[in-house]
């Protein structure tokens, strides 16, 4: 037995147990590999589908921001947050903004650290998503407090006032998971793009573009000490962000869970949001790299197999979601409290049954179809799929925040939230900013981490084939 | 193909530690700005503005020695320290100084029946709630908030009115706080030992049972 060759992958990724998948489909040249990625990049058009998905996006971006300025200038009384309910869409779509970043640092850190290399070639596009969907989501709370001149008030600065946050507050708590997160997406996406900058520098054909990837890649020179340097930094900033994958999206369910509400205090809260985030986050990877592979050509890089790995993450993650989900309502009964009790059963039959059932299906019947392995095999259905993947978990953050607001303890007090034009159109438009960020990024950026795509290729191991040798001199 | 290639020169080294430095020192520097730069230490304090008519508050509070309360009648009273109607001023400028320039706008006030209009100097802003009678009557003395106006030729802001500053006092009154008949003696106590005014301060805290209100609700209504 101990003849098979042994290959230092330590990834499962084909069908027979004893041969490697291969990571990186026809290539034999390193140099082929990055031509071939940045071939769109390069091109002095970018392909049609790009341009049309770019006005579109800046179109969307146009009219979020047009929004945002009719807010301001308003009021949040544009929106339908109203008593009872008076966290509505901001809030939603903060949480949704914020889950979806998830799947980016798990990618990013956690998994390196698990040398799983079937990430490096989705990597770098999941962190891209990470920042720009953080972004987004900063907006909706920024947006939110009403007076945006006053934003710096979320911070603890001195001031005349004697005024603090309140720092016992989740939501000052929010303020720095998020803040911490985003910047450590920021420094751990552009630490890893400076050696792939510097190709782009040099493979640069005008003297702007050689000057401005020449300034970010910040002298880059490929010399063994700048990787030596490179490798600690990029493994230091994997082992801080790494946390972080737990520990935001917690804060985030504080917001929920730390108050007294029926249907959200609850302890399951953060283990729960941290898989519904991983879950929509890693359904927004497919929905972006499933048209960005077809675009850029990218099929040798995201193989099948590639998608089939995300697909069965979300598989995993909508199961613990449903699980969750399960788990709430047999605690809701187990705990014999009436507020509790009610507070479930009006989840699911109440006046937003609709908005439950639409999560439901979505969340967790929807990704149960990933079983089979002919749907986990064909894109487009795919595709299909994590759009009602993104679409269930928006709804799951909208049945919480709704409908316990909506009908808490006292029925004098209940309530129905009715969203505005508002409302709805900001929502759409944030897809508008994302989008335009995404695009702009994969026609400016390498969208795939060239150099580390090189390093899982079989070439990069110079020992490869002396390995079998070793083993039978030494036997 | 033409290529272009591009490294730093070897003067942007010596940019290095400056990014570092500003990028160090900026938050401290934000933080400082809005402490300090912002507040109205720096922007309010020493507002004096010109009054249509130059009334002195030395010579008719310091060296004169009416009462506060003779002209700002409702202090005791109201929220608001009535600014006096020309009438009050006429009750003694009929008869002095009744041909003085400086008082030519009374005048035309008491026959034309239009107040004159004076300048505001201490000026909360609108959505705090300050009520002059639940200070004074408990032994807050105009001189806390308003200064040494018996000296003043022209009416300056001594204090900063700002709400750090009321919280000072919301937090730990004593060193501010009096016998309640003594609140219009702005002398009173400025030659007194540190110690001896808190123990004085400490002491009518007791008398007055005096816990302000430190809820948002209190000012902001």
């Amino acid at each position: 037995m101990s003849t098979l060759p042994m290959d230092h992958n330590v990834d499962c990724l084909s069908d027979d147990p004893r041969q490697r998948a291969p990571l990186v489909l026809g290539h034999e040249q390193f140099d082929t590999v990055t031509s071939e990625i940045l071939r769109c990049n390069e091109a002095k058009r970018p392909p049609l589908a790009w341009t049309i998905c770019f006005v579109f996006s800046v179109a969307l971006m146009t009219m979020l921001m047009a929004l945002v300025g009719y807010l301001i200038v308003t009021g949040v009384g544009v929106w339908g947050n109203n008593n009872p309910v008076m966290w509505g869409f901001p809030i939603v779509n903060f949480v949704f903004w914020v889950g979806i970043g998830h799947a980016g640092t798990l990618i990013s850190a956690i998994l390196f650290l698990f040398r799983q290399k079937w990430r490096t070639s989705i990597n770098r596009f999941a962190e891209a998503m990470t920042i720009f969907a953080v972004i987004c989501a900063g907006l909706f709370p920024g947006i939110h407090i009403g007076r945006v001149w006053l934003a710096y008030w979320l911070f603890p600065i001195p001031n005349q006032m004697d005024m603090w946050p309140q720092f016992r507050s989740p939501l000052l708590w929010d303020v720095f998971a998020v803040g911490t997160y985003f910047t450590v997406s920021l420094l751990f996406w552009y630490v890893g793009l400076i050696p792939d900058l510097a190709t782009m520098r040099d493979r640069a054909t005008t003297k702007v573009k050689a000057i401005a990837y020449g300034f970010f890649s910040l002298g880059w020179r490929g010399s063994m000490r700048h990787w030596h340097r490179y490798e600690r930094a990029y493994l230091l900033l994997a082992a801080l962000a790494t946390p972080l994958v737990l520990s935001v999206h917690s804060v985030v369910s504080f917001d929920f869970a730390v108050s007294q509400l029926p249907g959200w205090h609850t302890t399951i809260f953060p283990p729960y949001f941290v898989a519904g985030a991983i879950f929509s986050g890693f359904a927004m990877v497919l929905t972006l790299a499933i048209p960005a592979r077809q675009m850029w050509g990218l099929e040798n890089f995201i193989t099948m197999r590639h998608l089939e790995n995300m697909c069965k993450i979300v598989l995993l993650t909508g199961s613990m979601v449903g699980y969750a989900y399960g788990m709430e309502f047999f605690i809701a009964w187990y705990s014999g409290e009436i507020y509790e009790s009610f507070a479930f059963i009006n989840r699911a039959f109440g006046q937003y049954a609709w908005a439950y059932w639409i999560m439901v299906s979505c969340n967790v019947i929807c990704p149960q179809l990933f079983w089979f392995k002919k749907i986990r095999r064909s894109p487009w259905t795919m595709f299909i799929i994590t759009l009602f993947v993104n679409l269930g978990m928006w709804f799951e953050r909208f049945v919480i925040t709704v409908t316990s607001l909506a009908n808490d303890f006292l029925p004098s007090s209940w309530g129905w939230f009715q969203p505005t034009w508002v409302d709805m159109l900001t929502f759409l438009g944030s897809f508008g900013l994302f989008m335009t960020l995404f695009l702009l990024f994969i026609r400016f950026l390498p969208i795939l981490a060239i150099s580390e795509i090189k390093g899982v290729m079989p070439q990069a191991n110079p020992h490869a084939h002396d390995h079998h040798h070793d083993a039978e001199d030494h036997a | 193909m033409p290529r272009y290639h591009f490294i730093f020169p070897r003067w942007s080294n010596l940019l290095l530690p400056a990014v570092i430095m500003v990028g160090a020192t900026a938050p401290l520097y934000v933080a400082f700005v809005v402490a300090y730069g912002f507040s109205p230490t720096t922007t309010d304090v020493g507002y004096q503005p010109e009054q249509p008519i130059p009334f002195s508050h030395k010579v008719h509070a310091g060296q004169l020695g009416i009462d506060c309360r003779y002209c700002h009648n409702t202090v005791e009273v109201a929220a608001h320290a009535a600014i006096p109607p020309t009438q009050t001023c006429m009750n003694c400028h009929v008869q002095i100084h009744p041909e003085s320039e400086n008082l030519a706008p009374l005048w035309e006030s008491y026959s034309t029946g239009r107040p004159v209009e004076w300048i505001r100097v201490h000026d909360l802003p609108d959505y705090s709630f300050f009520d002059h009678s639940a200070h004074v009557n408990r032994g807050v003395s105009c001189v806390e908030c308003h200064g040494r106006v018996d000296t003043m030729d022209k009416v300056w802001q001594v204090e900063r009115l700002s709400m750090g500053w009321c919280l000072e006092c919301h937090r730990d009154p004593a060193p501010h706080v009096r016998d309640p008949d003594l609140v219009t003696q702005l002398e009173w106590g400025w030659d007194m030992e540190d110690a001896e005014r808190i123990a004085e301060g400490v002491k009518w805290q007791d008398i007055n049972k005096l816990h302000p209100s430190q809820d948002c609700t209190t000012c902001h209504r």
